[in-house]
């Protein structure tokens, strides 16, 4: 290990933004997957941790993901909920691990609605 | 694989150890391991999570859920339920007395909701043994500015202008004390951290140098660099095995990382930190026996002056302050004196962390706002009194302190309100007593530790609270006699004028405030040889009252000696010839008809 400076210590802070943005700290998006074992067993895992996956690849360090029990329409799962502070949720179903990082790109990342996969009423 | 996308905060703090955390930690592995979630799901560490009544505990992020009084069997339910679909587990919530409904989010349960934390920011939220988790919280920022952007004048200033006042006990301006220091002759100078602490039921110091030790160090620095020293000494009982170690663990990460040695962050500014470990004398927290013990003699005060600021450690002008006080430090220089002028009342800046424990439901280690009413410490946050018994009294400031009564529960807790009522702030002891504590008996209690740690210099000290006791002990076996309140209430002042140091003058303060708020308790035992709150065993008569009996039969069920006879419908009788007088009868009896 080396000495630090100054800026070092602002790097580390840095580094660690996304953990404590985790643990109660401020977030921009939260994007919860829902696994009741209908969704796990229609793949909301594989969703998730592609999801994981790309928010560690692109560096996204103020969203947050968690998880939920089902959401009552087991037919349509995986679903994921996303919450950005600017806007009310949305629910997004019939996932996949392609659907959710287009999802991530444009709603969560640009904050634009991707229509066609949402929950239609 | 990616990141984490929740961490588990499981409370180790030596509370919670001794409750099983770490075997609840290897289930949590085990199990998650089991469902192949270790790449998923963080398991940290944390220091003293607070709420010490409800551990082992750990909270779940991201929805920060609190989960209480855990064990290894709950944990597979726990991690199938809300790690793998979830569903976070009512069960193992917290739910408040007397109601049905948990709350499921550990910022909305009272305990926390009332709390505003400055000195234990980071308590059971970053792994204590990581300087990375703690410089990513702002840390080590406080001494960058310090050592770049500041003269030692303005740290100085600043930690004068934010009222800042010792949390040791005394309650001395910071900044002043610095100032003394600084202006002092010497070009050597220590600064010195008091990390002994021996207050009956107090564990503040000990939770934050377990939970936090980074910030205990960041306010030495900077205070070395205020007062011109370039060594320090943390004084900390041997006694805190786990405190000692996670201390060691962070001098040696801050010294890796150049937060500590020569030529800190590049500034040119050199200072080193030695741990010293008390053999665990309570006078040694008092300042110049403290002193003495790290030049390696026997721990005992001297006269002042000379005051440690001009002739300290190894006669050399020397700063000491509380592990608290230190613990403030960083965040007043990072954000300014009025940022931290902002909390509290007008003499009484900042938050005071106390160790709330006794006869309340939500024992643990609180830090609120000077100022709040104790009404709302022990009610709100401490959620009343167990059992659904009277509250008492609490006593505040340990063997220095007093007992405060029932009548004054809506003062402000501040230094000055406090003093007022004969107790002293203290360093944070807080306990709360229900109507079964004899105060005559509390006094007694709190008398024994000072006689007892009295290091034997000063007469007053050594003799007088002797003498005090002696008249205690006689009052509680029934051999109280007329005009034993005055004096001890004449002993008390002598003493609390002659002692030599803060142990032998504060030592009669719970005898003088037990006699002030409670003084027919006295007279009852005097008078009538009677303890109002049936605590003092050879006062008692091990009799039932029959006309207070309701003929339920509880007191045969718990006797261990089978020394109670009784039959449906009517009263019970005590063989006294059995009986051991272990109270376990009285303590069971709720219709107090055993006298």
């Amino acid at each position: 290990m080396s000495k630090l400076t100054v800026n070092d210590l602002k790097k580390i802070k840095e580094d660690y933004q996304s953990i404590f943005t985790l643990r109660g700290g401020s977030y921009r998006a939260k994007v919860t997957i829902h696994m009741g074992t209908c969704g796990i067993a229609a793949g909301a895992r594989k969703v998730m941790n592609t999801l994981m996956n790309e928010i560690t690849k692109r560096n996204i360090k103020d969203t947050i993901v968690t998880i939920s029990g089902c959401a009552g329409l087991c037919s349509h799962e995986p679903m994921a909920t996303i919450e950005l502070t600017e806007m009310g949720p949305v629910k997004y179903v019939d996932l996949n691990e392609e659907k959710i990082i287009k999802i991530l790109e444009q709603h969560v990342l640009s904050g634009k609605i991707i229509k066609e996969y949402t929950l239609i009423e | 694989m990616g990141q984490h996308w929740a961490n588990l905060l499981i409370c180790a703090g030596t509370g919670c150890v001794a409750c099983g955390a770490l075997k609840v930690k290897a289930a949590l592995e085990e199990e998650i391991k089991k469902h192949n979630l270790q790449d998923e799901i963080k398991i940290v560490l944390t220091g003293c999570n607070g709420f010490c009544a409800k551990g082992p505990l750990m909270i779940v992020y991201p929805d920060g859920i609190f989960y209480q009084i855990l064990t290894p069997q709950n944990i597979p339910l726990l991690v199938e339920e809300h790690l793998l679909k979830g569903q976070p587990v009512k069960d193992l919530m917290y739910t408040p007395p007397g109601e049905k409904e948990p709350i499921p989010l550990m910022n909305d349960i009272p305990f926390f909701s009332h709390q505003v934390l400055l000195a234990l920011r980071n308590r059971g939220l970053i792994d204590a043994e990581s300087i990375d988790e703690y410089i990513a919280r702002d840390g080590y920022l406080g001494v960058a500015k310090a050592l770049f952007e500041m003269t030692p004048k303005e740290i100085i200033q600043t930690v004068k202008d934010s009222g800042l006042r010792g949390r040791g006990g005394a309650g001395f301006p910071t900044g002043l004390k610095w100032e003394f220091c600084a202006k002092a002759k010497g070009d050597i100078k220590y600064i010195l951290c008091n990390g002994d602490e021996g207050d009956p039921g107090a564990f503040m110091d000990r939770s934050i140098l377990e939970a936090d030790p980074h910030a205990v160090l960041e306010g030495m620095i900077i205070g070395a660099k205020a007062i011109g020293a370039h060594k320090g000494y943390i004084y900390v009982r041997a006694e805190y095995p786990l405190a000692v170690e996670r201390l060691g663990i962070a001098i040696d990460q801050a010294t890796k990382y150049g937060l500590l040695g020569k030529d800190i962050l590049g500034s040119g500014f050199d200072f080193e930190i030695e741990i010293y470990q008390g053999a665990g004398a309570f006078v040694c927290g008092e300042e110049t026996a403290l002193m003495i013990s790290i030049e390696g003699r026997r721990g005992m005060p001297r006269p002042r002056p000379p005051f440690p600021a001009h002739k300290g450690l190894w006669q050399k002008p020397s700063v000491l302050n509380n592990v608290e006080t230190f613990a403030n430090i960083p965040q007043i220089i990072l954000n300014g004196a009025k940022w931290y002028a902002n909390f509290g009342t007008e003499k009484s800046k900042g938050t005071k962390v106390f160790a709330l424990t006794g006869a309340v439901n939500n024992i643990g280690l609180i830090e609120v706002p000077m100022g709040i009413p104790l009404r709302k410490i022990i009610y709100d946050i401490g959620g009343g009194i167990q059992d659904r018994r009277k509250f008492k009294a609490v006593q505040i400031g340990g063997p220095s302190g007093g007992c405060i009564p029932e009548s004054l529960l809506d003062i402000p807790v501040d230094f000055e309100s406090i003093t007022q009522t004969g107790a002293i702030m203290g360093s944070g002891g807080m306990v709360v007593m229900d109507e079964t504590t004899c105060m005559v008996g509390i006094a007694k209690f709190f008398l024994e530790f000072t006689q007892d740690e009295s290091c034997g210099k000063c007469p007053p000290c050594r003799v007088g609270t002797k003498v005090m006791l002696d008249i205690l002990d006689n009052l509680t076996s029934g051999e109280g006699k007329e005009g034993d309140i005055e004096r001890l209430e004449e002993l008390a002042m002598t003493i609390r004028e002659t002692a030599l140091c803060g142990l032998g003058n504060t030592a009669p303060n719970p005898v003088l405030t037990t006699i002030k708020y409670f003084r027919d308790e006295y007279e009852a035992h005097i008078k009538e040889k009677r303890c109002p709150s049936r605590s003092c065993t050879p006062l008692l008569k091990f009799e039932v009252n029959i006309e207070m009996c309701k003929k339920c039969g509880k007191c045969v069920k718990v006797c261990p000696v089978d020394a109670i006879a009784w039959e449906k419908k009517q009263p019970a009788q005590i063989n006294k010839e059995k009986c051991i007088y272990c109270k376990t009868c009285l303590r069971t009896c709720q219709f107090y008809a055993i006298e």
